[in-house]
């Protein structure tokens, strides 16, 4: 009971902090929408169509989505790393709770918000013409929610090792950046490089992109955004249960390195 | 036979080489305001950090409201209350918010918890600000802020670390008029650090702490005799010659400190008219004062507690400007 008290008093707190910082909403959201609109726009006449019926823009609508929602749960690792510098993880590291609810709750505000930000962009998909039925939208929801939480997770167990913001940043940079260009957010997996298609295969967020495409375009099996796995053709659940063993993991590694805090 | 809130038997924190905390061993009282007096680095933080269960102790043991703070951290860490030497606000929360949010960690009973807020924050007059974000408070009611944070959840023992550090005197004479006001009401224990000598004598006990090992622990009035009667202080010209002068004629030892010389003596009204008379050593300033916690810490230590205090209130006030201009 104590535990789910803190996990919720944490969750709690990001949200309203959240809440308060409604710039963060806008900001966040200019990124991903300048990558639809410049990339997309630009391209999509030359490049035509990529599979029946879907222009470049329309293949990179649900990568935008899981890109506003890896880069939003990141944002978990960050807030710690800035707790820590601005004093009020202390409030909290004293606090009568254990470190691996503060963990669970760090990691599970991310994902709520990065979450909502995912919803906002899903707002747009009438601008690049694609109709969403209630039921693709109610499916994305856990998608999305899963994709944070597992980012979400790694980005904590990152600030439990990471202490200043400079070099968190850093290393986020680091991460970030290569996860979200090699997870097909901008391009189709058939045909690359091998370096570049290994990168691609042991990226986590692919696993994480490639569900919401599948529930966004159709999952058909014989779909060439389909991701091809030591020859083993990856359905949505394939997918999915690769991304929940990654985010199981981390948030395991995420709780325990978070006890492990002196 | 007297409660111990708090005992502690010969704790020892290392850093490596370092040893922080040396053998301490104390026990203090429920009710009692106990203060820690050190200069900084003597230990003072290290010790409170391990009472908290912020940071193991190498070896020994502390014992708080029956609690061990190794193998009982949960029970300590409700027992206690705590405001730390930085800031540990969050500034984009409202006043009420931050309280809010530690009642729920703490589990104060949803039934008293909105009424106790409202006590709490009339009693350090932050009131009329709660709804407004912590960042646009002033130091003084950051620091009000914390204390009312730390007794929301009826500790047994509040811990203040450097309470007043960086405060101007206006807002320190506030702050401690709250912190006795609800000792007076709520009858807890406090436990203090700090390197102010006047604010360590509003403690019952004071512990002196140097290089991380307790040299005493008393009352600040007995402490204050330890020093003896008058003390004067005479500048001078020539420091050896003068010391040299003082030690013939009066058999005294003079303590120096560059070119000050420091001695008591039992009366000093009646010592000074005939000192200024007979001394041959030219004498640019003399002064007789009562002797203070300054004086018994140079006794015990040979060294002046205040010599980092200015360094300490600049670095605070760049720490404190830092974080606006970053965030």
């Amino acid at each position: 009971m104590n535990n789910l008290r803190g996990v919720y008093t944490i969750w709690y707190r990001d949200i309203l902090r959240f809440w308060h910082d409604k710039m963060r909403m806008i900001g966040s959201l200019v990124f991903p929408l300048l990558f639809l609109g410049v990339f997309g726009s630009g391209l999509s006449t030359r490049m035509g169509f990529l599979a029946p019926g879907v222009n470049f823009t329309q293949f990179m609508f649900p990568g935008i989505i899981g890109m506003t929602v890896l880069m939003s749960s990141f944002m978990a690792g960050v807030s710690v790393v800035w707790d820590r510098e601005f004093g009020f993880l202390k409030e909290v590291l004293v606090a009568p709770i254990s470190r691996a609810s503060v963990a669970a709750g760090k990691t599970l505000g991310a994902a709520t918000v990065a979450l909502l930000q995912g919803i906002v962009v899903l707002l747009f998909a009438p601008l690049v013409d694609i109709s969403l039925s209630t039921w693709t939208v109610l499916a994305l929801l856990p998608l999305m929610f899963l994709l944070a939480a597992s980012i979400g997770s790694l980005g904590v167990l990152l600030a439990t090792r990471i202490r200043s913001m400079e070099a968190f940043q850093a290393v986020m940079q680091m991460l970030m950046f290569p996860m979200m260009f090699l997870s097909g957010v901008f391009f189709p997996m058939q045909g690359l490089p091998v370096w570049m298609n290994i990168l691609v295969k042991v990226n986590p967020a692919t696993y994480g992109i490639a569900p919401i495409r599948q529930v966004v375009l159709g999952a058909l099996p014989d779909s060439p955004f389909n991701i091809n796995l030591l020859g083993h053709n990856m359905s949505l659940w394939d997918n999915v249960i690769v991304l929940a063993v990654f985010g199981t993991v981390m948030i395991l590694l995420a709780m325990w390195s978070f006890s492990a805090e002196e | 036979m007297v409660n111990h809130i708090i005992k502690v038997e010969n704790l020892v924190k290392r850093f490596g080489e370092l040893v922080a905390v040396d053998d301490i061993s104390f026990t203090v009282a429920q009710g009692e305001i106990f203060g820690f007096l050190g200069p900084n680095g003597a230990g003072k933080t290290t010790t409170i950090n391990i009472l908290c269960t912020l940071s193991k102790p190498t070896s020994g043991k502390a014992i708080i409201n029956g609690f061990d703070v190794v193998r009982q951290q949960s029970q300590v860490r409700q027992s206690i209350g705590l405001v730390f030497q930085d800031p540990s606000l969050d500034d984009r929360l409202s006043g009420l918010q931050n309280l809010r949010f530690h009642a729920l960690v703490y589990n104060v009973p949803a039934a008293v918890r909105e009424k106790k807020m409202e006590q709490i924050l009339k009693t350090v007059e932050l009131w009329d600000r709660r709804h407004n974000q912590v960042r646009y408070y002033s130091g003084g009611m950051k620091r009000r802020l914390e204390i009312a944070r730390g007794l929301l959840h009826y500790p047994k023992v509040l811990f203040l670390d450097e309470p007043t550090l960086g405060l101007d005197p206006q807002t320190r004479n506030r702050i401690w008029e709250y912190i006795l006001e609800l000792r007076q009401r709520e009858g807890i224990t406090v436990f203090l650090t700090t390197h102010y000598m006047d604010e360590a004598e509003k403690a019952d006990r004071i512990a002196i702490i140097d290089h991380g090992r307790l040299v005493t622990i008393d009352t600040p009035e007995r402490l204050k005799k330890l020093v003896g009667q008058d003390i004067i202080s005479v500048k001078s010209d020539d420091g050896d010659k003068a010391a040299e002068e003082i030690r013939l004629r009066y058999q005294i030892e003079a303590r120096r400190d560059r070119d000050v010389l420091t001695f008591e003596v039992d009366n000093g009204e009646e010592f000074l008219p005939v000192f200024i008379k007979e001394f041959g050593t030219k004498i640019l300033s003399v002064s007789l004062r009562r002797p203070s916690l300054d004086d018994v810490f140079l006794k015990l230590t040979g060294r002046e507690i205040r010599e980092e205090e200015v360094s300490d209130v600049f670095k605070a006030m760049v720490r404190q400007h830092g974080r606006h201009t970053r965030r």
